[in-house]
């Protein structure tokens, strides 16, 4: 506990050390360039030592205000980062470390084979008993229902966007306010009537059929339609016609010119579906059964004990972050395109 | 007819294609709108049909009066062939149930509990991001965290640390967020386990749920927040008004939109928890282990314990939680249209 608490004050200390340190640079470029507020105070009749104790004044109470920020902000963002810790460093501690009544921040040693376990279901002591948890499956089912949805849901949103932005039909613009008027309803409307029509399809018994299930219901989102329209739509009609006096068919059009111009908006699309897969719960849960699981109905229903009956956290922190992980790699490489898409919609996943 | 067809022009072979072509485009429209429209009438349209059509199908009864089918069921049944009647009886029934006001209450109080901490909570992260320099780029990537993380399996780290390991009596370990309450004089709680209290459990799912909330909201506010204009700020600075006085007069003012737009969607979010509840209790209890009657359970916990059941009371609890969801939105847009400044 002490060390929790020293290591956080350090933190806090350097942290708030380096906000002083850096205003006072700025502050000292930003001296000279004193503009019209500094001039109307002085138009009435202040005197240049008036000015500087008020100056002064506010210089001792901007830093104050500056470190109560940086208190603050440093303060959230160790609540908002101890979850994810406190798992990693779980998921490497041993089975009577974890359970030790003094809990240690940082393992005293690190035990890897925990991670093991999750793929070879056999344990250190020969107890634990993974069964239940077959982390190679779970991971295939989910990244090929990944790729698949995104793939086809990314053909008919193309398609779909393409026919509302560049193609005249009648009752384009009374179609396109329905389908947004769908976006209101909430998902659990759709999920009974989904369910009980998938498994009158006979969708629910075999792998295919739950595959087909996870994918098919949720091919078209109307809201990346729209996303994907506003950005054909940006694109200006003359190229359209430059390219249809050229010759070029619609296809060839949308392939060469509309889809690399929209590139990132597609990327948005692509990350927020393959999150949406990985994410995805209720839904899998209710079709999938243990026939066909993916990796967050798996992390739920596995249980994780040993023949004795007792949690092994450790092993279960390893497979969280196992679950974890790929999200957190996505977000950090490709954060611009997910924070795009996330401000627009609210939607999750 | 010789002077009919001398009145229409002659075409060339191209124009004629060209002509064509033009009658085949809207055609061609539909041809692309094809897999969206087929997949929407199947998986949207029909739902929202068939749904409202199973809520109201009346039970049905032999002569004396006994329950002898759902509606749904005898529907199915029948192959879909039958007059039926139309009724409130799955509304009665799904009110009637106990873990209705369960569900009922959990949902609003989770709800109208979480949304004013995290809405304010989210206002002065972004307000404090907002007025810094360095460092801001890696505290709102750590603010953005908990949104791209899987809810389920963040909501079992969480349920770790509030767990204490072995007898309740005497654990061998009373979890993490006990040793930190230990650390500043508290005693520890039972959070989770068997016994715990349902204020205990409401304490954790809040905690988690509001972690879990601020990404989104931040994100949206601190995006609004760049967008206002410095100089309501310069001149409030000239009036000399208090940081306090510009936070509430020139801040919250400029950013009702937003402040408005993260409310009604936490609003609608909040009555949609399901997911969070079941990444810390699980969807076997909804509860703290050894509890009966899912005693956490949610409106949207309540449509699906009964979807593979009882379709006709499912589609009911649905459309009462889409009502509820209505009305408050309803009445959340009323509100902002009075207070927002646009």
């Amino acid at each position: 506990m002490i060390a929790f608490i020293v290591i956080s004050a350090v933190l806090c200390a350097a942290i708030v050390f380096y906000g002083v340190v850096v205003w006072i640079t700025e502050r000292k470029r930003e001296v000279p360039q004193d503009d019209w507020m500094g001039q109307a105070v002085a138009t009435k009749g202040m005197r240049a030592k008036d000015i500087d104790a008020v100056s002064k004044k506010q210089t001792v109470m901007k830093i104050l205000v500056q470190v109560g920020l940086y208190v603050f902000l440093v303060f959230m963002a160790i609540i908002v980062l101890f979850p994810f810790y406190w798992m990693l460093i779980s998921s490497l501690k041993s089975q009577s470390e974890y359970n030790a009544s003094i809990p240690t921040y940082w393992p005293k040693q690190f035990h890897w084979e925990n991670y093991k376990y999750l793929f070879v279901n056999v344990a250190e002591d020969g107890m634990f008993i993974a069964s239940d948890f077959d982390l190679k499956t779970l991971f295939l089912n989910t990244v090929l229902v990944g790729v698949v949805s995104t793939l086809l849901s990314l053909i008919v949103t193309v398609l779909a966007a393409y026919a509302f932005a560049r193609l005249e039909f009648k009752g384009k613009n009374a179609l396109f306010a329905a389908l947004l008027a769908t976006m209101m309803l909430p998902g659990e409307l759709f999920t009974i009537t989904n369910y009980v029509t998938v498994s009158s399809f006979g969708w629910i018994t075999d792998k295919v059929g739950i595959f087909t299930a996870l994918v098919v219901p949720f091919l078209v989102s109307v809201f990346y339609i729209y996303l994907l329209r506003q950005n054909f739509m940006q694109i200006p009609n003359e190229l359209y016609l430059a390219a249809k006096v050229d010759g070029t068919s619609d296809l060839k059009y949308l392939w060469k010119v509309m889809i690399p111009l929209s590139a990132p908006t597609l990327i948005s699309i692509t990350i927020l579906k393959m999150m949406g897969a990985w994410n995805s719960y209720i839904w899998p849960n209710l079709i999938g059964g243990n026939i066909f699981q993916l990796v967050t109905v798996g992390l739920r229903s596995a249980s994780f004990q040993n023949a004795a009956g007792e949690t092994l956290f450790p092993i279960q922190m390893a497979a969280v972050v196992l679950v974890t992980l790929p999200l957190l790699l996505v977000f950090i490489f490709l954060r611009k395109y997910i924070m795009r898409g996330v401000s627009r919609s609210g939607i999750k996943g | 007819m010789d002077t009919e067809r001398a009145q229409k022009p002659v075409l060339s072979k191209e124009e004629k294609k060209i002509l064509w072509k033009a009658r085949l485009s809207p055609l061609k429209a539909w041809l692309y709108l094809l897999p969206t429209l087929v997949v929407l009438a199947i998986f949207t349209v029909w739902p929202i049909i068939s749904t409202v059509r199973m809520a109201f199908l009346a039970d049905v009864r032999d002569v004396m009066g006994e329950q002898v089918y759902t509606g749904y069921d005898y529907l199915k049944d029948m192959g879909g062939m039958y007059d039926f009647s139309f009724s409130f009886e799955n509304f009665a029934h799904v009110v009637g149930y106990g873990g209705f006001k369960t569900a009922l209450t959990n949902t609003i109080l989770l709800t109208v509990i979480t949304v004013p901490i995290s809405t304010m909570l989210a206002l002065l992260i972004a307000v404090a991001l907002n007025s810094i320099k360095p460092l801001r780029k890696l505290l709102q990537t750590i603010f953005f965290l908990p949104y791209v993380t899987n809810t389920i399996a963040v909501g079992m780290v969480f349920m770790a640390m509030f767990q204490m390991i072995g007898p309740i009596k005497s654990p061998t370990s009373v979890g993490i967020i006990n040793n930190i309450i230990e650390a500043f004089g508290g005693k520890p709680v039972n959070w989770v386990k068997e016994g715990s209290s349902y204020w205990a459990n409401m304490t954790v799912l809040i905690i988690y749920i509001v972690w879990n909330a601020l990404p989104f909201k931040i994100l949206v506010l601190l995006g609004g927040l760049q967008g206002v204009n410095k100089q309501y700020y310069d001149a409030a600075k000239v009036d000399g008004a208090s940081r306090f006085r510009i936070f509430w007069r020139i801040t919250v003012p400029l950013l009702s939109p937003m402040i408005a737009y993260v409310v009604i969607t936490g609003f609608i979010g909040g009555f949609k928890e399901y997911t969070s509840i079941v990444g810390i209790f699980g969807d076997v209890r909804m509860g703290p282990p050894g509890s009966i009657g899912r005693p956490l359970n949610t409106m949207v916990g309540l449509v699906y314990d009964s979807i593979k059941s009882n379709q006709g009371e499912a589609s009911a609890a649905a459309l009462i939680l889409f009502v509820i969801i209505f009305a408050v939105t309803m009445v959340n847009l009323y509100v902002s249209k009075k207070k927002v400044h646009y």
